[in-house]
């Protein structure tokens, strides 16, 4: 992933084929194992991460996981050669590989990932990448905008995410998913059953886009196309999906299961394909026809019996063929014409042939005409709504209705910008370089080619995967031709609808169902909302005054030690005499004397030099008790805060006496209960003998462990060092936090 | 003046005394890292800032990131060696009579003083920078 920049920094526009040899080699090297998985084989491997919590990096390969890392890597490899051509002369393309590798790599781990808890970082991994990814061009505010709240929307859902993982380890009593699918008769005898359903499932929600949280993804398409057709189509919406495929076996017989995913991926993919027909910006078309898709997967899930499993996997393969294809050809559009307003495009066919062609495979495929991938999508969706139950009719009816609006939304996509009179405001465009259409075409004919072979892909590919999804063989054909029956008379009554409702479409938006299928504005209300409070918070604890800072950290600190010490009987005088000797006598009457002018004084300096004096006596201190480590330190911190105080004097007022009697009386008191507070506990430490000091283990084997005799350094760069590395680790962050604010000061040359 | 320019070079050399002897006895590398930076200081209350920041070559920043890197790098050779992350290995080097110690421990103290050193310089040059300006 950090070679990426570089690859661009030496190889310029032609790093992405480079890169693409990463995915490529990962993509051939599992398939090496396709035989044995579509055999009904799977692989597992582990490696031991965090022992401690049970934590391992282990992996798991099956026909589901196979497909969908195949999925992920083949589409990365033809992204990244589209990029080439669409990425070309556009700034920061260094970092824009890097996030799409991060990226490439989250979603390989995703799928990859056996453990739960590792599957769940690689899936907070994909939101950020994708974060990074759709807010590539910073300099918009937009895309910070659209950044920002699908990260806040997924981000939101992975913690809903987490809270179900955990509860259903716990009701499974297990880390690995492979074990907690055998153990589905304990899940469903465990109370956290259904709680851990539902959190998976928002979780699912709202990254797969499922209503109501679909409304970040239309938003995300302000990310460059190529980011558009690989996250936010191909693979990572399809996260979601994937997750409650993989779970379906453990989860899919609770009674909550079927009424939850039917309802949100029917209301989804109905809502969705509704909209899809009303937005003119071309992405946007397809982001919601995605929104759509990926509801009627969510849908067939939740039906969970084997024809709709079966559909849904078919479905989510066809769909990644077509609905790539489509996002780059509309991206393609966009960098040749300067526009994706449908309505201000027309008659590109002639400008524009292999786009156009292309265009035309990819839609005819999403239409669902044969023989292509996207005809076997909507027929097993068909056959599986038909064989649904008691719900037969009304389920049949939302497939066709949603299969109608596809319909129309693949006539706006492929009519309007290609066919009738020539509109297009730039001058004369082309297909543009190969890298720019070929990609999408060669998706587009594997779309036909995939539909061609279906026999073979049923069960290369799509049977292994059902079978891993359904937890047991189950058979799983693939026909074009299925035999007349009433899966072909929906197919063909589609058809029809749909080229009617096509006909329809301009006056679409007239219709208005009282109802937008949005939910941007609750979101940006919620958001509003956590900032009013947030400020009132802000406003009420930290007004800026250091003073006040000190005073409240101070008296909750005097609270504290007050009731531990007395509520807990913590408290004891020292019995032994304490023999007092003269020079201590002399350094604590200095260190008293100097605290107190310290204190008494108006002139700053004069506190300052008092401070100091103070803390050289306590250095002094230290050294006699036997921590010249201390002793030594303390000097240097002390010396180094006088400097750091003189020299931020210039920057003060004059006077120092702006606050009242009051307020002095006040402060005066706070001071006195921290330092009786302080008092108390030194106290008490000197009366209480520590149980087995471990001051002897360091002292015993400083020199055999650590190879050193100074006890405190052992300590601090060997016996700890992990502790002392996390010491300088937040030093460091705290260096970056000076600069940052000390840039932030209007300096007097101008902003930097 | 006169007093500065005697003691920083003193003050340097003492830092790098107290960083190599801190295994065995007083001194170490963050003891080291704040006495070079009171050096630093020094040099810039007793001449000016602009110069004081040229006695290091190099960022501040730049001092607390190798540091970073460098304690993070002497943790690896015990894990090499097949013990647990963060493990000292020590190479005893004999010179004449005495002998030197080297082992990763100092390494990673080593990097304590360089990131201590950047940080304190960061801190007391930026503010007093504001107040040349």
């Amino acid at each position: 992933m950090p070679i990426a920049p570089l690859t661009v920094r030496y190889f310029g526009d032609r790093a992405p084929y480079l890169l693409g040899l990463v995915p490529a080699a990962i993509a051939v090297v599992l398939a090496l194992a396709w035989q044995d998985v579509s055999a009904g084989e799977t692989f597992g491997y582990s490696l031991a991460w965090i022992p401690g919590l049970d934590i391992a990096a282990s992996w798991y390969l099956d026909g589901l996981t196979l497909t969908f890392a195949l999925l992920v890597l083949g589409m990365g490899v033809l992204v990244l050669i589209y990029s080439r051509a669409y990425m070309a002369g556009e700034k920061d393309n260094g970092k824009f590989y890097a996030f799409l590798f991060l990226f490439m790599a989250s979603m390989l781990g995703l799928a990859l990932s056996d453990n739960i808890i590792t599957m769940f970082i690689f899936w907070e991994l994909t939101s950020i990448s994708s974060y990074l990814l759709i807010g590539h061009k910073n300099t918009y505010e937009s895309s910070r905008d659209s950044a920002l709240q699908a990260l806040i929307v997924t981000g939101a859902g992975g913690l809903a995410l987490l809270a179900g993982l955990v509860a259903l380890a716990i009701a499974a009593g297990t880390w690995e998913i492979s074990e907690i699918l055998q153990r589905v008769e304990v899940i469903y005898e465990s109370p956290l059953a259904i709680p851990a359903l539902i959190l998976i499932a928002v979780g699912a929600f709202t990254k797969s886009a499922q209503a109501p949280f679909h409304f970040w993804l239309p938003n995300a398409m302000s990310a460059p196309t190529p980011v558009s057709a690989y996250l936010h189509s191909a693979t990572m919406v399809k996260a979601g999906i994937f997750l409650l495929a993989r779970l379906h076996p453990a989860l899919n017989e609770l009674w909550l299961w079927t009424p939850l995913l039917t309802t949100v991926g029917g209301v989804t993919m109905l809502g969705a394909a509704w909209q899809a027909t009303r937005e003119k910006d071309l992405k946007r078309i397809l982001a919601y026809s995605t929104v759509s898709s990926l509801g009627t997967m969510v849908f067939l899930l939740g039906l969970g019996h084997d024809s709709a499993v079966k559909a849904a996997v078919t479905l989510m393969l066809a769909h990644a063929f077509y609905k790539g294809a489509l996002f780059m050809i509309a991206g393609g559009l966009d960098r040749q014409t300067g526009t994706r307003d449908i309505s201000r495009l027309g008659g590109l066919r002639r400008a524009m042939p292999f786009t156009a062609a292309t265009a035309a495979l990819a839609a005819v495929s999403m239409a669902g005409l044969p023989p292509f991938f996207g005809y076997l999508g909507k027929e097993t969706f068909f056959a599986a709504t038909l064989s649904a139950g008691s719900l037969v009719v009304l389920l049949s009816l939302a497939a066709v209705v949603v299969s109608v609006l596809h319909f129309v939304v693949v006539g706006l996509v492929i009519f309007r910008p290609f066919t009738g009179s020539s509109t297009y405001e730039a001058k004369a465009p082309t297909d543009g370089p190969f890298t720019l259409w070929g990609p999408p075409m060669l998706l587009a004919l594997l779309g036909l080619g995939v539909g061609i072979a279906s026999p073979w892909i049923g069960s290369q590919t799509v049977g292994p995967a059902v079978n891993a999804i359904a937890g047991a063989t189950v058979k799983s054909k693939l026909e074009l031709w299925p035999g007349f029956g009433m899966v072909l008379l929906l197919s063909s009554l589609t058809f029809g609808l749909g080229a009617i409702a096509y006909k329809l479409q301009p006056n679409f938006h007239r219709v208005h169902l009282g109802w937008r299928f949005g939910g941007d504005s609750v979101f940006n209300w919620i958001i509003r909302s956590f900032l009013r409070v947030a400020v009132r918070l802000t406003m009420l604890i930290q007004n800026g005054q250091l003073s006040r800072y000190i005073s409240i950290v101070v008296l909750f600190g005097t609270v504290l030690i007050f009731s531990a010490m007395f509520t807990g009987a913590a408290f004891r005088w020292p019995g032994e005499t304490i023999v007092i000797r003269f020079h201590e006598v002399v350094i604590a009457g200095s260190v008293l004397v100097a605290s107190v002018m310290a204190a008494l004084t108006n002139s700053r300096l004069r506190a300052v030099a008092a401070l100091g004096a103070s803390g050289f006596g306590i250095s002094t201190l230290f050294v006699f008790y036997g921590a010249p480590d201390l002793g030594m330190t303390q000097i240097l911190v002390e010396t180094l805060t006088v400097i750091l105080l003189v020299s931020v004097f210039r920057f003060l007022p004059t006077t120092g006496t702006e606050t009242s009697n009051r307020v002095h009386w006040r402060d005066a008191m706070v001071a006195l209960a921290g330092g009786a507070a302080i008092s108390v506990i030194a106290l008490s430490a000197v009366a209480t003998k520590p149980v087995d000091s471990i001051t002897e283990f360091f002292r015993a084997n400083s020199k055999s462990e650590a190879n050193g005799l100074n006890v405190v350094n052992t300590i601090l760069v060997d016996f700890r060092a992990l502790d002392t590395f996390g010491e300088i680790a937040v030093l460091a962050a705290a260096a970056i936090g000076v600069i940052a604010l000390l840039r932030l000061k209007p300096s007097k040359k101008g902003p930097q | 003046m006169t007093t500065a320019r005697l003691l920083i070079p003193l003050l340097l050399l003492f830092a790098v005394f107290l960083l190599a002897r801190g295994h065995d006895a007083p001194g170490g590398g963050f003891i080291a890292g704040l006495v070079v930076a009171t050096a630093i200081a020094l040099h810039a209350l007793a001449f000016d800032i602009k110069s004081a920041r040229a006695l290091v070559r190099v960022h501040p920043r730049i001092l607390v990131g190798t540091g970073l890197l460098i304690s993070l790098v002497s943790a690896l050779p015990g894990y090499v060696a097949g013990s647990p992350l963060m493990t000292g290995v020590w190479v005893e080097l004999s010179i004449g009579s005495g002998g030197v110690k080297l082992g990763t421990p100092l390494l990673f103290d080593l990097g304590v003083f360089l990131v201590v050193t950047g940080m304190v310089m960061i801190s007391i040059l930026w503010l007093a920078e504001e107040e040349g300006a």
